[in-house]
């Protein structure tokens, strides 16, 4: 068990009017997670302490949080590769609601856009369609993706332009974009590829290095980009 | 605030959300999540969906039947099981239709992979039943359910909490919710309402369940006088990481991953001759367990080990790496060069509240229905896996009996005339516990409580029972229940103050954790995932029946109700 120092960046809506800091010291055992010591502090020093979480291995994307000032997920991130003082705060460029916690609606909102369903009105075959091994590679990173939103918080394009669709909501569309079995190509790829959109991506490369699922975010942005082009839409 | 929907459907996971694909078509749908939905549960399952698709052998619906009926050592109901496997094709490809990326074999088939307890021929060998999407085919399900369910114009509800089901001379008449975010308690009214809250793991300190499945719900309805059925089965699933209880699918198994003791020994060679280390997964976790016991874990430590050195790294990458990454992060090992410390993590509950084949909320032992209430998923209890879950039947469990409540709901609501006005003494009646809890001046504080709970249920309810221990074990909880009395809470806020849910969550875990130990005392035979030391039989005599719990005035109360057998004859289980 080893000492660590907590370093929270907190704000309660009904009593604050800016965000402070405050810190906690707890005893954290090596295999433990910034989760872990959340929890900890919740559990034993103050109860209020406001966070989201739920599967707890870094499936469901609920505790993405800036962790020593990058966005990871709090479950996902062991003590032992940290130093002796952790600095957590909300992810950026959300709207801050309660301590650690912030709106998610402007970044599932984002995805509505991009017609983020499957579209085949063919009369599908009476079994599975096909599709070979190296037909499912291209969606293959992109059907990992939990919407976390580590990867649009990170984004310096979102933070300058709140109307851009942000790496998540584009890696959405790739999703289906690339996938053999949509039929709405056209449709999909005008609504990404505006100034919002896929242009407004200038490869900076935040996304991949914050992405839990390491995930090439770019390189699928890089993708549709160059299909854009090819299709004579820029 | 009130809100009128055609049906209302409570949960996100995958019975909820292919319940609300099914009713959208007939008229309005609102889903009710305490998460976001992507984030449910369902999004964990890893392995795979049972179904006979025979895409990479011959396999058939009639030998995924038995093999439920004997997994579930006997206590499943066949009809229902029978409908189930029967329906399992043509559900599995529905959902490729709908979008799901099931890997797939060269010719571009839906790849299957072998699983525990699945076989050919009633049981000569293993059969490869499971189709899958790498080891994150809960995740793929899920978030095509969940883009379809949106392109119906299904309406979320997003950190809604449910604080009571109103249920009316023996009709269903809507929900209370408190929405988490701060605006207060909103009354849904509705023709048709369907439980899909998923399961309630946290009962166990060690668990592969998210930190959100405490079975509210269940205790919501529990507390209305509907009965819990089977609530002494919950599954340990053998393999979780060890000290983390994260876990590692059956697919590692599936995939040639071996299980070893710490005298090196592929132990289940002893247990389960024919098909070995995939023999079900009561059968598994209880070998685990008496390796451990006997001496021969690792180190003689209590953990063992998972082999998966002798599968092709390729086959690791391309099938597993969901898996591998936990094992990476968790552990710091690479599962392709060293073995995987496991023990048996509480994982799945083949209890809850009875339901018919459509869904419909049964009252008592002789099948009367609540009208306009509906259960699907690891909440309720059909009874599909008896005893015993069967891995891959629980996904498709969640969305064969989710649609097929979700058709009949669709009838309910297109018949019958305006949603029932109800509710507003009942949502002030709802609100009683978190009045009391915002008002505590108590000493108490639910996270001590619930991390005791968690403790003694993992000690004394978990593999092997015996009456004194549980007799203790209910004792224990009535104490708890008591100082669960004297909780104050620091955050008195009304927005999103997770420390007030999380008391009214240990009050589930606190009743659920009370029907799960006494149904347990009750039950004098060892079944399934039941293992009684002072009664080491099946006894088909006296125990091949249901259990019903019913919280009455005078407490607890016990009724049976008998298992429907149409095909197999309960035999000797041995694999």
């Amino acid at each position: 068990m080893k000492k660590y120092f907590f370093k929270v960046k907190r704000f309660d809506p009904e009593n604050d009017v800016v965000p402070r800091w405050e810190e906690f010291s707890i005893g954290m055992e090596p295999f433990e997670r910034v989760l872990d010591g959340l929890i900890k502090i919740k559990d034993t020093r103050d109860g209020a302490l406001t966070f989201r979480r739920s599967c707890a291995h870094g499936i469901c994307g609920s505790c993405a949080m800036k962790i020593d000032g990058r966005n990871r997920l709090a479950c996902q991130t062991l003590i032992k590769d940290l130093k002796e003082t952790v600095t957590v705060e909300p992810l950026p460029a959300f709207p801050v609601i309660k301590d650690l916690v912030v709106d998610m609606e402007p970044f599932f909102k984002k995805n509505e856009e991009v017609i983020p369903y499957l579209l085949n009105d063919e009369t599908p075959p009476e079994r599975e369609r096909l599709q070979s091994p190296e037909e499912q590679q291209k969606i293959l990173q992109a059907i990992t993706c939990i919407m976390c939103a580590c990867c649009t918080s990170a984004c310096p394009s979102y933070w300058a332009d709140k109307i851009y669709l942000g790496p998540s909501a584009i890696l959405k569309g790739a999703r289906f974009i690339f996938d053999t079995r949509d039929r709405a190509l056209d449709e999909r790829l005008g609504k990404i590829t505006h100034e919002h959109g896929v242009w407004r991506c200038h490869s900076i490369y935040n996304c991949v290095e914050v992405c839990p699922k390491e995930i090439d975010i770019t390189g699928y942005i890089s993708k549709l980009k160059r299909l854009a082009i090819k299709k004579g839409i820029s | 605030m009130n809100h009128k929907f055609d049906t209302v459907i409570i949960g996100s996971g995958l019975a909820g959300l292919m319940a609300a694909i099914e009713a959208a078509k007939h008229g309005s749908v609102a889903v009710l999540t305490k998460l976001y939905p992507t984030r449910s549960h369902s999004t964990a399952a890893q392995g795979g969906i049972a179904a006979a698709l025979g895409n990479e052998e011959t396999d058939k619906p009639e030998w995924h039947f038995y093999d439920t009926v004997k997994g579930g050592d006997f206590l499943g109901d066949q009809d229902a099981i029978e409908v189930m496997c029967e329906d399992a094709i043509r559900t599995i490809i529905e959902l490729e239709h709908l979008g799901v990326p099931f890997s797939r074999t060269f010719e571009g088939k839906i790849a299957q992979r072998r699983f525990g307890g699945h076989t050919r021929d009633f049981g000569a060998a293993t059969v490869r039943r499971a189709c899958y999407s790498a080891d994150r085919t809960g995740h793929a399900i899920m978030f095509a359910l969940y883009e379809q369910s949106e392109r119906m114009g299904v309406k979320f509800f997003k950190e809604f909490h449910v604080l009571d089901i109103i249920i009316e001379n023996g009709r269903c008449l809507g929900v209370v919710t408190l929405e988490i975010l701060g605006s207060g308690v909103h009354v849904f009214q509705s023709k048709a309402t369907l439980v899909a809250s998923g399961g309630y793991g946290r009962v166990f300190k060690t668990t592969s369940n998210a930190h959100a499945s405490t079975g509210d719900c269940l205790n919501i309805l529990f507390n209305s006088g509907i009965p819990l059925e089977d609530m002494e089965f919950f599954q340990f699933h053998p393999t979780g990481l060890y000290g983390l209880g994260i876990l590692i699918t059956e697919g590692a198994r599936g995939e040639g991953g071996i299980l070893i003791n710490g005298k090196g020994e592929r132990f289940m060679e002893r247990y389960a001759p024919s098909i070995k280390d995939l023999a079900p997964r009561d059968m598994v976790a209880r070998a685990i367990i008496t390796e451990i016991r006997e001496g021969r874990g690792i180190k003689g430590k209590d953990y063992v080990h998972l082999d998966l050195r002798k599968i092709d790294k390729k086959i690791i990458e391309e099938r597993l790496p969901e898996i591998s990454t936990f094992c990476r992060i968790y552990l710091g090992i690479d599962p392709s060069e060293a073995p995987i410390p496991v023990l048996p993590t509480a994982h799945y509950a083949m209890g809850g509240v009875p339901t018919d084949i459509d869904g419909r909320v049964l009252m008592d032992e002789k099948g009367n229905a609540v009208y306009g209430l509906f259960a699907a998923g690891e909440c309720a209890c059909v009874s599909i896996h008896g005893a015993n879950r069967l891995g891959c039947n629980s996904l498709l469990d969640t969305v064969v009996f989710g649609r097929r409540a979700g058709l009949a709901m669709g009838n309910i609501t297109g018949k019958s005339g305006n949603a029932e006005e109800a509710g507003i003494n009942t949502a002030n009646k709802s609100l009683e516990a978190v009045d009391r809890l915002l008002n505590g001046k108590g000493e108490e504080k639910a996270a001590d409580i619930r991390a005791e709970l968690q403790k003694i249920m993992m000690d004394k309810c978990s593999d092997f029972r015996n009456e004194k221990k549980l007799e203790q074990l209910i004792n224990e909880i009535q104490t708890l229940k008591g100082r669960a009395m004297e909780i104050s809470i620091k955050d008195k806020g009304k927005k999103f103050n997770t420390e007030l849910l999380e008391a009214l969550e240990l009050e589930s875990l606190l009743n659920l954790s009370e029907v799960i130990s006494s149904s347990a005392l009750q039950r004098k035979e060892s079944r399934g995932a039941h293992s009684r030391e002072d009664y080491p039989k099946r006894d088909d005599e006296n125990w091949l029946k249901h259990t019903l719990a019913f919280r009455t005035d005078k407490g607890m109360e016990f009724r049976h109700k008998p298992v429907t057998i149409t095909r197999f004859q309960p035999e000797e289980r041995k694999y």
